[in-house]
């Protein structure tokens, strides 16, 4: 077995598992407040992803540490190649966590709207700039012989702000729909809505963003070569249908898993598209991180596979239980006796 | 400065404000673990109270212990990307196997001990902190393992360009990495103790909740004695092996420069702040050194004269940090066991002189911790991995010193922010006291 394709695969498994589950709390993060009116009503915004926001984020970090593992190379270029921008990312995450720990601590109207500022800010930043980043990724850097030879402003590109938009939207909408599945009723009927409305804009972002692919980037040439992987693309758009059909007819939370499966679908198609590249040159396809010349020694893959074989299934079953232990929304009581809010 | 000197100034910032906030998380989630089981098991309303009060300071603090650890792991391939490159093959997998094995834990089920009160009988809600606790700990294992790797690199094998490796029970079982791993929790043990000392000790001082405050303070102090016990001959040890493995780090500990056996231990040192040697060496203990080092009186210990200069330590931090650092560890024991005997004798109301000097003491382990890494990093120095790899050949090439400057100034700017928010909020909730 090759041990380096496998790993490719872990590798988008792992970005996907983030994607599909920072990717609600983000969403809710930036447009949570939208739904909500009033202090009570941000508060239950807040709780609803209370105890998941934590847990998600360790797949970032597990796909990091992977990275590490399995394609050094890979890492190394990605971090430093892209220093400002990961920067960004870093601090929006930081403050992102800071806030929501902080919001609830003193009991102070100018105290919870700071934080809920710096939530809002911070989680639209992480979500773009995740979508910055792999628009560059999708699209190929300026890769020469010595390493990244563009600019910080030369990743802002459109084809990349494009992609970021796209990211916005998906995690605007999966967040939408968490709340309108998970929060008190009057919050719950408003993120229905703000969902139905941000689905028209989600499509007609992704289909923008396909043309664009189709004309800046290499990323559709594996789907003309082996026509089986048009699946996932079919799927993403299968699902997206699915999820505006079960949110028109009241069904919120059967949407969100539907919603889940679209971003799940929708990042597997990129990885399918970028496959065997990771970070692939503009300049000269010599330059190209890939699967074949930035993978770990096969001892190290072999391990490393076991550990996540062994170990993966075991986070996403507690992660799994912990979704259904908190199941239900939280009453007054509890959120109180949390000590959060 | 250049992007070297500049990125290992921000690693140290990050990595020892980062530290700032885990180590307490090690201790203080055995003991709100144990206070939650007491309550489960005997349904006693007081250990309920004290294991919602010093749980909410270890949530507080939490935060920023785990906001904090991404940019650790996010930095090595951003300022050290050379080093990520050469060693990743083998460096990066006790890191990915943390994050897998042992940071999803905690971080899914700090979730549930705070959310799920009402949704989880007194047990499993329990056996939630226990959890996290046990993560907490997994996870200083798996990174000091990495560490460890860079003291002594071990199971690896030269090949491709690169650190590939070979034998993963190596790696494992390093011993170099166990030892600190033992060093750093028992640290981080003996920190909980004296946190929950301390902020008692501002209770009692105030005849607030004595009868809580009390129980609690006998916990953190016979946590903190048994712990700097530990810590003290974890610590030992610990010598031991860096005078085996590390010479040249052993030396700059104790600022030898001449090369010799049966060697005393000099009480009062104080290393010359220009070029070789020691400007004062006075009130030695024969043998005392080589016992130390090697346990046995006659060893050879290596004095920094026998290295090449490009290959010493910076000797004065690293000497000044050491002693400091075991001079704290005494004291620790002594103030613990102190508070042990008072507690035990229910003696503390008697002696608020005590009370207050525990008080005070607060940041004394904190600080020790501290100097204890930068013996163990700055000991280090020369090499990012000791003997294979120079810091210098570590540090990324495509990185400006502006972009670090940049980054270095965002993150002190940022980082202090954060801090002080999160030491006003703990002092705000400890001062509050505990419900009823």
């Amino acid at each position: 077995m090759d041990y380096a394709k496998v790993w490719f695969v872990f590798w988008a498994v792992l970005w996907t598992g983030y994607f599909a589950l920072d990717g609600f709390d983000l969403g809710v993060g930036f447009s949570g407040w939208l739904a909500a009116s009033g202090d009570a009503e941000r508060r239950d915004v807040f709780a609803s992803i209370g105890p998941f926001w934590d847990g998600n984020e360790v797949w970032l970090v597990t796909a990091g540490g992977a990275t590490f593992a399995a394609f050094p190379p890979v890492y190394a270029g990605l971090f430093s190649w892209l220093y400002p921008a990961l920067l960004l990312i870093l601090f929006s995450l930081i403050a992102r966590g800071a806030a929501l720990e902080f919001r609830g601590k003193v009991q102070s109207a100018s105290w919870r709207a700071f934080w809920e500022r710096t939530a809002a800010v911070s989680s639209f930043l992480a979500a773009l700039l995740f979508g910055v980043a792999f628009g560059n990724l999708f699209r190929g850097l300026e890769i020469g012989a010595g390493g990244y030879q563009g600019t910080f402003l030369g990743l802002l590109n459109p084809y990349s702000l494009l992609t970021g938009l796209l990211f916005c939207a998906f995690f605007f909408f999966h967040g939408q729909l968490w709340l309108s599945f998970k929060a008190p009723a009057p919050v719950a009927a408003r993120a229905a809505g703000l969902a139905l409305k941000g689905w028209y804009a989600l499509i007609v972002l992704l289909l923008v963003f396909v043309a664009a692919s189709r004309l800046g980037t290499g990323l559709l040439g594996n789907f003309m070569a082996r026509r089986a992987l048009l699946a996932l693309p079919l799927l993403l758009f299968a699902a997206l249908a699915a999820a505006k059909t079960l949110l028109a007819r009241g069904l919120p939370g059967k949407a969100f898993w539907a919603s889940f499966a679209a971003i799940v679908f929708f990042s597997l198609t990129g990885f399918a598209g970028l496959y065997p590249n990771m970070l692939a040159s503009r300049l000269d396809p010599a330059f190209s991180l890939n699967v074949y010349n930035s993978a770990s020694s096969p001892y190290t893959l072999r391990l490393m596979a076991a550990v996540v074989v062994v170990f993966l299934p075991v986070v996403i079953g507690y992660q799994a239980w912990v979704y259904r232990l908190f199941r239900t929304p939280f009453s007054s009581e509890e959120l109180k006796k949390s000590g959060m809010y | 400065m250049d992007t070297l000197a500049l990125s290992r100034l921000q690693f140290a910032v990050t990595a020892m404000f980062h530290f700032i906030f885990v180590p307490l998380t090690l201790g203080l989630g055995w003991l709100t673990a144990w206070f939650e089981t007491r309550y489960a098991a005997s349904g006693d309303g007081r250990y309920l109270s004290m294991t919602r009060f010093w749980g909410k300071l270890f949530l507080i603090n939490f935060a920023l212990g785990v906001v904090t650890g991404i940019t650790m792991e996010f930095q090595f391939g951003m300022n050290w990307a050379e080093y990520s490159k050469y060693v990743g093959d083998i460096f990066g997998a006790p890191l990915a196997i943390e994050a897998t094995s042992a940071f999803f834990l905690e971080s899914t089920f700090i979730g549930v001990w705070v959310f799920g009160w009402e949704r989880l009988s007194r047990r499993a809600h329990a056996g939630a902190m226990w959890i996290v606790a046990f993560a907490t700990n997994m996870s200083a294992l798996w990174i000091l393992l990495a560490n460890g790797w860079m003291q002594r690199p071990v199971g690896y094998v030269l090949r491709n360009g690169r650190a590939e490796m070979m034998d993963f029970r190596a790696l494992l079982l390093n011993p170099y990495g166990w030892i600190e791993f033992f060093h750093t929790v028992a640290a981080g043990w003996v920190i909980a103790g004296f946190f929950v000392m301390g902020v008692s000790a501002w209770h009692l001082l105030r005849r607030n909740q004595e009868e809580l405050f009390k129980l609690s303070f006998g916990a953190g102090a016979v946590f903190a004695l048994a712990s700097s016990l530990l810590l003290a001959a974890v610590g030992d040890i610990s010598a031991v092996n860096t005078a085996k493995n590390q010479p040249a780090k052993f030396a700059a500990m104790e600022s030898v420069w001449e090369t010799r056996t049966a060697a005393p231990y000099t009480l009062l040192t104080v290393p010359s702040l220009s070029g070789e040697g020691n400007s004062v060496e006075a009130l030695k203990i024969p043998y005392a050194l080589s016992l130390m080092a090697f346990h046995s009186p006659n060893a050879e210990v290596k004095g920094l004269k026998d290295f090449p200069t490009q290959d010493r330590p910076p000797v004065l931090p690293v000497f000044l940090s050491f002693r400091a650092m075991v001079g704290l560890g005494l004291l620790f024991i002594l103030l613990s066991g102190a508070g042990s005997w008072l507690a035990g004798k229910d003696l503390l109301q008697n002696y608020p002189l005590y009370l207050k000097v525990m008080l005070y003491a607060i940041p004394l382990p904190y600080i020790a911790i501290q100097l204890g890494w930068i013996v163990t990093e700055i000991g280090r120095q020369p090499w990012v991995v000791y003997g294979l790899m120079r810091t210098a050949e570590g540090v990324s090439k495509t990185i400006t010193p502006a972009q670090v400057w940049l980054s270095l100034g965002g993150f002190t700017v940022f980082y202090a922010a954060l801090g002080i928010t999160d030491i006003w909020l703990l002092a705000k909730y400890a001062r509050k006291g505990m419900e009823g």
